[in-house]
Parts: structure tokens; C-alpha cells; sequence
């Protein structure tokens, strides 16, 4: 009843016209943003917090944006699969095996619309899945001390290579360079100045903004120069009739199962940490291709191998959102990057979010039912028009995306050193991709690194300069066995599953070209 | 060789950033702990794993050739001089080259990367500026 009660109190937060019109833009946007092939979720998020925070929006408001961003840039994933068979980010690639099948038997629309509604089965379910878990994650979490969170920023680090890193060695690697950016600035306990040279602007240390716009967003423009004129710069022009848009009831029906099962198992890899929405949608796509591919159709354009993996990773981007909003510890990486907007509101996730920030936490649920349901709405008939974007060649598009990055830190900050330094993060996150570095780490690292040390140190000065305090309970124990396994395990694992997610995705792209 | 190279980077980065860690003026404030600690420790992550690009490297991505790097450096001393000059000549001018120059090296014809250019600045410009009324910098002309 509480929950019920609690969550009321969100709909009157989240049902301002502001607020509904933040949603209406954000889905709006996220959904191109998803489209565009190259430009994902986190990208997304990354080039519109600077704008969020220039508008002078409050906490709520900006967080309702940035969110129907997210979960509009999940919807938007599916459009390039299908139309194009790109997939316009990576957790989309398992819905290119059945969509561009489908699509290139006529079928587009129906399999676009088709995907927007598995889309929202998964999205939907989740988010009941933050409203019901969520809470109970706080409660665990308020037993936790100094010891236990450092334990626990540790775990995040360890997992979030996970299975999308392709060794572990360069996550590690990835998260120090964040954790060491973060050391730059005054020490907040003692008050003296660390890896500064003398320079006052790094005084205040780096802005995460600065850190992750660069990386992001103008790392992405390299490589679209890197790659002008090569096979990969393709025109992104869809060649087939969308065909008829709204599915038949039938059709759903016939999908429903599928949709249910893997919003369920999509949703767990989302709450885990560091799995994320690709292994969700991964393995949503095995589970039914084993379940009930009798006749062999998966991979041909049967349409429950297209909404299995949209229902699935749609699932997860909500789970993911779990341990960010209840421990403060995010899931994946476009989590890490909406973190990041709610450490710049000055509002700290984690089980004190809870009772510090209740119209926060409910707001941002709510508007994640409200936006869910507009981006129903908005994907079923407006398909058309998303596909159209797919229309703008890259060559006007990645300026654009790169003005507007200047424009939001510029706007923020006013201050030319941020640029400079942001074209300096735009250059070093070109290099790491090419070296295959995850950036998210990095990220994470700039973000929580401050955080982080403070456990550290309080956990240690509480126990009088003992080092072994940081293991000196069950939990902390438990945290650091998890935080070794994750960390272990996708060495002996992940390449076995990276092996077969890309197998599977070029088998499944050799029977049809 | 190229994660050899990274390696090698590494390695003298985390040297340099925990002998820089040691060197950190403590205060009399100071707790159990200190300033130093974490760094070293964070020095000590990187540097494991430096070690490990050394000893055992992936196998090299594909770099672009010389001209593309210039093409990719260059570009950021573009925008390195955008940044500079934005402050300077306003954001209308600053913006209108900065991504007619983008549009024009992602394979625009020149012509039409002024336009594209001139459009993408005034059309910012028009929505962030006159809509939503954020302060964008101004120039000696007043936009």
C-alpha cells in the first residue's frame, strides 16, 4: 500500500504539463538518437545532459528528460536493425537476425510495430520491477557501512567490463585512468591540492560533464571521419515499403508468451550488474530460439525472434536501473551517464534517495510509466517519420551532434578551458576505442572515484589506520567474493559467449545476404 | 604492438602519477590515511595492467593511414581553435565555420558545406538562443 501511495505521489510530480512535455521531447529525441545508427543510448544521454542542465531545469524535470531519452533510445534501437540490418545501438544487434528478414519480406511494418510493442511489454514490466525491488535493494542497503560501500564501488568496477569487454586487463586499466582523473582537484578531506601543477582551473577538478560529452560524443565524430568514404560510411538509406504498420491482434497474441518470458529474463540481466542490455537481449533470443523454434524460423523472419530480444533488452534497461537508484551503483553504461546527472543535481543515489528525495525517486518512476506509454504511441504511427531520420547522411548529421556538445558545456560553464579539455577527452576516447578500452569505466571512474577514496578512508580511520577493517564484515566479505568473481568469471566465460553472440549474428547474416 | 605502446604509456603514467601522489603536501589535517593512499593504489591497478598489455598485447586494431590521422588531427585543431575563438568573434561566426569545415571533410561539396555550415549555426542559434533563451557567447557583432 505504502509502494502504491509512494507512487501516486510520483504521478502528481510527474504529471505537470512541464514535465509531461520534458517526457514528450525526450522519447521524441531518444527515439532518433536510438535510430541513428552510431549514436545509442549512452550518446544520447551524454550530448542532452549539458542541455538539461543550461535550462536551468531542477532535478525532477531534468531527470524525467534524460530518462524518456534512455528508454526512447532503447525503442529507437530496433528501427536501423530492421530497416537496414545496422543496428543503431549494440543491445539492437540480436533484432536484426528476424527483423531485416522480416522486413525484407515485405513485412517492416509489421515488424516495427511489432518491436515497439514488445519494446513496451519489456519497458513496462520492468519498471513494475524497480517499483517492487528497488525498495527492498534499500533496505539491504542501509546496512551498509564505509567498509561495505567501498567493497561495493569495487564490485561495480569489477563487473562492469563484464561480458562486453574483450579483456579484462583493459577495464581494470579503463578504471583507473577514471579513478586517477578524479584524483585531479583539492582533496575534499584534507583541503590540499592533488595533481593540479599549479594550474587553478583544475582546482575544482575535472567536470564529469566535460569528461563524458568528450568521450562520447566527439570520439564519435572521429571515427565518422575516420571512416568517411570506406565501406562502413554505407548510405543509410532504406531500401524497402515500410508495408502495413499496425499489427494484428493475432499476431500479438501469438507473441505474447515469448514477450512475457523474456521481459522476465531480461530484466534479472539488467539488474545485475554489468550485464546490461546486450546479454539481456542475447539471451532472451537463445532462451526462445530453444523454447519454441520447432520449425526452424528463427533467424528467417519469425516474428517471436523479433520481439524476444526487443521485450528482453528493454526488460534489462529497466532492471538496470535498480541497483543505480537503490545503491547508487549503476547497472550499465548508459546508468553510469544518468548518475552522473543526479551527482551534478547534488542528489546522491543510494538508499538515502529513498526517504531524502521521495518526490525525486517517484517523479522519475512515474514519468518512466508515462513515457513508456507515449512511446507506444508515438512508435506505432509514427514510424514513418523515425524511419525518415535514417534519411540525414551522417555528414550533416555528426556536426550538428558536435555543435550542440559545445554549445551545452559552453553554456554550463562559459569557460573555453572546458572545451579545450573536452576536445582533449573527444581525442583520448577515439584512442581507447580504437585499443578497444571501454570508455564506461572511465566514466564511472571520474564519477565515483571522490566517492569512493571517502569510504575508504572513512571506513579506515574509523578502525584506527587498520586495513583489514575493509573485510571486517559478512557482507563486506560477500561483496568482495562477488566483486572476484565478477571479475573472474567473464575471463573464463566471456569469450565463449562473445564468440557465440557474434556467431550467431553472422551465421544468422550469412544465410540471408 | 599498438597495445605494447599502450602499455609502455601506462606504465610510465601510473610511475609518474604515484611519484607525483608522493610528493602531495600533506597538511596537519591530515587522517589516518592521507591524501596519498588511494593513488597509490590506483597507481598500482594501472600499472598491473600496463603490465599485462606489455607481456601479453591483443592483436592491433586497424589504424587509418597517415592522411587519415592528419585528417583527424587536424580536425581537432579545429575545433581546438573553435574553442579559442569562440569567446573572441561570437558563436554565430565561430559555429557557422567550425561545422561547415566538419561537414565539408565528411565528404560534403564545399558549396553546400557553407550552407550546411551557415544553417547548422543560425538554426542552434535560433532554437538555443531565441527559444530557450540560453546564453550563448557573443561576439564583437552581438550574436
Amino acid at each position: 500500500m505504502e509502494l502504491l501511495s509512494s507512487l501516486a505521489d510520483g504521478f502528481a510530480v510527474a504529471l505537470t504539463w512541464q514535465n509531461i512535455g520534458l517526457a514528450l521531447l525526450g522519447c521524441f529525441l531518444g527515439t532518433i538518437m536510438g535510430a541513428l545508427p552510431g549514436l545509442g543510448p549512452s550518446n544520447g544521454v551524454a550530448i542532452l545532459i549539458p542541455l538539461a542542465f543550461t535550462l536551468g531545469l531542477g532535478a525532477t524535470p531534468s531527470l524525467i528528460l534524460l530518462t524518456s531519452v534512455y528508454y526512447g533510445a532503447m525503442y529507437g534501437g530496433r528501427i536501423s536493425s530492421i530497416l537496414l540490418n545496422i543496428p543503431g545501438d549494440e543491445p539492437a544487434m540480436m533484432t536484426c537476425l528476424d527483423g531485416y528478414p522480416m522486413a525484407q519480406q515485405g513485412r517492416a511494418g509489421e515488424a516495427l510495430a511489432l518491436s515497439g510493442v514488445a519494446s513496451f511489454v519489456g519497458a513496462f514490466f520492468a519498471t513494475w520491477g524497480l517499483v517492487l525491488l528497488a525498495p527492498q535493494l534499500v533496505k539491504v542497503a542501509l546496512l551498509f557501512g564505509p567498509a561495505e560501500y567501498f567493497a561495493l564501488f569495487t564490485l561495480a568496477f569489477a563487473t562492469l567490463g563484464g561480458i562486453s569487454s574483450t579483456n579484462q586487463a583493459k577495464s581494470a586499466f579503463a578504471a583507473g585512468l577514471g579513478l586517477a582523473l578524479a584524483m585531479i582537484g583539492v582533496d575534499t578531506q584534507t583541503g590540499v591540492p592533488r595533481f593540479t601543477f599549479g594550474e587553478v582551473h583544475l582546482y575544482d577538478g575535472i567536470d564529469f560533464l566535460v569528461a563524458i560529452v568528450g568521450l562520447f560524443a566527439l570520439s564519435e565524430v572521429f571515427i565518422f571521419l575516420e571512416h568517411r568514404g570506406t565501406e562502413q560510411d554505407i548510405s543509410t538509406k532504406p531500401k524497402m515499403e515500410i508495408g502495413r504498420i499496425i499489427p494484428s491482434w493475432k499476431l500479438i497474441r501469438h507473441c505474447t508468451p515469448t514477450m512475457l518470458r523474456t521481459t522476465g529474463l531480461g530484466f534479472i540481466a539488467g539488474v545485475l550488474p554489468g550485464a546490461g542490455a546486450s546479454l539481456g537481449s542475447f539471451i532472451s533470443y537463445s532462451m526462445e530460439k530453444r523454447l519454441v523454434d520447432r520449425e526452424d524460423t528463427f533467424g528467417k523472419g519469425d516474428p517471436r525472434g523479433v520481439a524476444a530480444p526487443e521485450a528482453g533488452n528493454n526488460a534489462a534497461a529497466g532492471g538496470a536501473l535498480v541497483p543505480m537508484l537503490a545503491l547508487g551503483v549503476p547497472g550499465s553504461g548508459t546508468t553510469a551517464v544518468l548518475l552522473a546527472v543526479l551527482l551534478a543535481l547534488n542528489i546522491t543515489p543510494g538508499p538515502l534517495l529513498f526517504s531524502q528525495n521521495p518526490d525525486v525517486v517517484w517523479g522519475l518512476i512515474a514519468a518512466l510509466f508515462i513515457g513508456n506509454i507515449m512511446l507506444l504511441a508515438m512508435n506505432i504511427p509514427m514510424v514513418g517519420l523515425f524511419t525518415r531520420v535514417l534519411l540525414v547522411p551522417p555528414r550533416i548529421l555528426m556536426p550538428i551532434v558536435a555543435m550542440i556538445s559545445f554549445v551545452g558545456i559552453y553554456g554550463i560553464s562559459g569557460s573555453s578551458f572546458d572545451l579545450l579539455v573536452m576536445v582533449g577527452f573527444g581525442i583520448l576516447g577515439w584512442v581507447l576505442r580504437k585499443l578497444d578500452v571501454p570508455l564506461v569505466p572511465v566514466i564511472l571512474g571520474t564519477l565515483l572515484g571522490n566517492e569512493m577514496e571517502v569510504n575508504f578512508r572513512r571506513a579506515v580511520n574509523i578502525a584506527n589506520g587498520d586495513y583489514t577493517t575493509l573485510i571486517g564484515s559478512p557482507l563486506a566479505i560477500c561483496l568482495w567474493a562477488i566483486a572476484i568473481a565478477g571479475f573472474v568469471l567473464p575471463i573464463l566465460l566471456g569469450g565463449l559467449l562473445r564468440g557465440r553472440m557474434r556467431m550467431a549474428r553472422d551465421e544468422e547474416g550469412a544465410v540471408q545476404d | 604492438m599498438s597495445d605494447r605502446i599502450l602499455g609502455g604509456i601506462g606504465l610510465a603514467l601510473s610511475i609518474f602519477f604515484a611519484w607525483q601522489a608522493s610528493i602531495i603536501q600533506e597538511s596537519f589535517l591530515t587522517d589516518a590515511v592521507g591524501p596519498k593512499m588511494f593513488p597509490y593504489i590506483i597507481a598500482a591497478v594501472t600499472g598491473l595492467s600496463s603490465l599485462y598489455f606489455l607481456l601479453k598485447p591483443d592483436i592491433d586494431p586497424h589504424w587509418p593511414s597517415a592522411g587519415r590521422l592528419a585528417e583527424i588531427g587536424f580536425a581537432a585543431l579545429v575545433l581546438i581553435a573553435y574553442a579559442e575563438l569562440l569567446p573572441v568573434v561570437g558563436f554565430v561566426i565561430s559555429t557557422a565555420i567550425a561545422a561547415a569545415y566538419l561537414t565539408w571533410r565528411l565528404g560534403s561539396r564545399p558549396i553546400e558545406s557553407v550552407i550546411i555550415g551557415v544553417a547548422t549555426s543560425v538554426g542552434i542559434y535560433v532554437i538555443f538562443r531565441l527559444v530557450l533563451g540560453l546564453s550563448l557567447a557573443r561576439g564583437p557583432l552581438g550574436f
